[in-house]
């Protein structure tokens, strides 16, 4: 999951990390096809070199040390309203068909049958970043029919154009990655479709796993498995498996 | 820290805390409301790592204005779940924030004005269930969110309320401006010949500042950039703890209630396994007039 993610860091970008697997996923891609990205983080960081450290946080001080900049939230937010930001991620506990994320309440938010930790920076980066990516667990209670709660919007309603007749910035997800699969929307946006499926995994499987009838490409493959180099950054950046490990159960 | 909190932060107040994000965030102070039973607060943050959690466990807190509950590195708040499914220990209002807007909420009451307007929420549910949030004419209106009290942990500060912060610093500027005050607490406690020889560094006027506690370990488990690591297995710790009721009271008894102040506290740490021992400092800048 993390070494397919990073695969979404185009060499050059821009890429707005937040918290979690993504911190790995943007060390890997450094580490390997994106030699010249630059990472930025809300808690008022911007970085090129992945920390020397293991991070559990963003705010860890291996992250802060050599950073290209340590500033406030307000000034890397400004760089994202105004389209710098190429790509960003966002985890999520339930992503729908149009790639819509709900971080915030499942059940009536007024009395809600679990509340979630909220959107972080998570709605930010769906409105302002030009792409962003989800990485979620892939269960049929993940991956349901309509989100209980939009917290990030993705396509909305997934009729076309719907994002620039709302006035959002950016141009929305362009891929949900799961356990499973790596899902990708059209480039007019509209409704997730299966590209490729992870090795080990069939696509039965997956259409098993999603709460609606999926989509699946015409051309669907299998999704290239780990380099060398990635997973030598992998080891590297996450040595005792902190994040790979259990990553499924920390979304 | 007693005296501060006893002074400044009474029932039903508006506290704005953890505003660097995961770094700084003033556990001991939190730790000490909970020890006065302070009771209807409105906690005002970002994203609150495991600190809000305790707060609200505790029943200190009447409502949560923040973008992010729980606990960064190993998921979801449990303390903060029961609240807002099952009212234990008590209901919890929540009004939803992004941290972008949580921070313009900041930076509006910080200027004295109603609100402030941004392209970031447009197409969010979280326009529906928090009321100081709307959209109109194609834009996001942010109320102004106005804390009675700031309180934020700082690597040093000097008696007069001058705080030198440094890594990032998420919306502590905005936070402490828009604040009627400011209480910080610091690793060191310096002399004013430090914090200004490097005007640039000081965090907020002192004009805002009403107390500075020296409370080395203050902020503990949060990290502190040149002394302390985060102590990623206590947050793991109290994870596991709080999973149930009763593990909470048991931890919050443990950790706090049976605690009498933050050195107590820290004589209970492993401080060898966080201490950051490597400097690596930054060359002086020469403010030199003449």
């Amino acid at each position: 999951m993390v070494a397919v993610a990073s695969r979404e860091i185009h060499d050059g970008d821009l890429v707005f990390v937040g918290m979690r697997l993504p911190v790995l996923a943007y060390a890997v891609a450094r580490n390997s096809h994106a030699p010249t990205a630059r990472g930025l983080f809300e808690v008022g960081l911007m970085r090129d070199q992945p920390a020397g450290g293991f991070l559990g946080t963003m705010g860890d001080p291996p992250n802060v040390a050599g950073a290209l900049w340590a500033t406030r939230m307000s000034n890397v937010m400004a760089l994202m309203a105004q389209g710098e930001v190429d790509l960003g991620f966002i985890g999520g506990a339930e992503v729908d068909r149009f790639g819509n994320l709900n971080t915030s309440y499942v059940g009536d938010p007024r009395r809600p049958t679990v509340k979630l930790p909220g959107s972080g920076g998570g709605a930010d980066i769906a409105i302002l970043s030009r792409r962003w990516v989800t990485l979620i667990s892939h269960e049929r209670r993940r991956l349901v029919e309509k989100v209980a709660f939009i917290t990030s919007p993705g396509h909305g309603d997934g009729s076309p154009g719907w994002r620039k007749r709302n006035g959002l910035l950016g141009g929305g997800p362009v891929a949900v990655i799961t356990t499973l699969a790596v899902l990708r929307f059209p480039e007019e946006g509209g409704e997730v479709c299966v590209a490729t499926v992870h090795p080990g995994h069939t696509v039965d499987e997956v259409l098993e796993n999603t709460g609606w009838d999926l989509k699946v490409s015409r051309d669907v493959s299998e999704t290239s498995a780990p380099t060398e180099a990635e997973l030598a950054a992998i080891r590297r950046f996450d040595p005792d498996g902190f994040w790979t490990r259990s990553s499924v159960t920390k979304g | 820290m007693a005296e501060a909190i006893e002074r400044f932060v009474p029932d039903g107040a508006t506290v704005a805390m953890g505003l660097a994000l995961e770094p700084l965030i003033p556990f001991a102070a939190g730790h000490e409301m909970t020890r006065q039973r302070r009771r209807d607060l409105e906690l005002v943050g970002p994203i609150s790592d495991a600190l809000f959690d305790q707060l609200i466990g505790a029943g200190c807190v009447r409502r949560v204005t923040a973008a992010w509950v729980g606990n960064v590195s190993e998921g979801l708040g449990h303390c903060y779940r029961r609240a807002c499914e099952h009212g234990i220990p008590r209901p919890l209002e929540v009004h939803d924030h992004s941290n972008f807007s949580i921070s313009l909420a900041l930076w509006a009451a910080a200027w004295n004005v109603p609100s402030l307007p941004t392209r970031a929420l447009l197409g969010s549910d979280i326009l529906r269930t928090n009321p100081g949030i709307e959209s109109k004419d194609g834009l996001v209106h942010v109320d102004a969110v106005q804390p009675d009290v700031a309180i934020v942990h700082v690597q040093r500060a000097d008696a007069m309320g001058r705080a030198h912060a440094w890594g990032p610093l998420g919306i502590s500027e905005e936070a402490g401006l828009a604040a009627k005050r400011v209480i910080v607490s610091c690793e060191e406690l310096v002399d004013a010949s430090v914090t200004l020889s490097d005007p640039n560094r000081i965090l907020l006027p002192e004009t805002k500042v009403v107390g500075v506690v020296h409370e080395p370990g203050g902020a503990h488990p949060s990290p502190v950039q040149g002394y302390f690591r985060r102590d990623h297995a206590f947050y793991r710790h109290y994870a596991e703890r709080s999973r149930s009721v009763e593990g909470f009271n048991a931890w919050l008894e443990e950790w706090v209630m049976g605690v009498s102040d933050r050195s107590s506290y820290m004589k209970r740490i492993d401080v060898d396994s966080i201490r950051i021992r490597h400097q690596r400092l930054a060359a002086p800048a020469d403010f030199g007039d003449e």
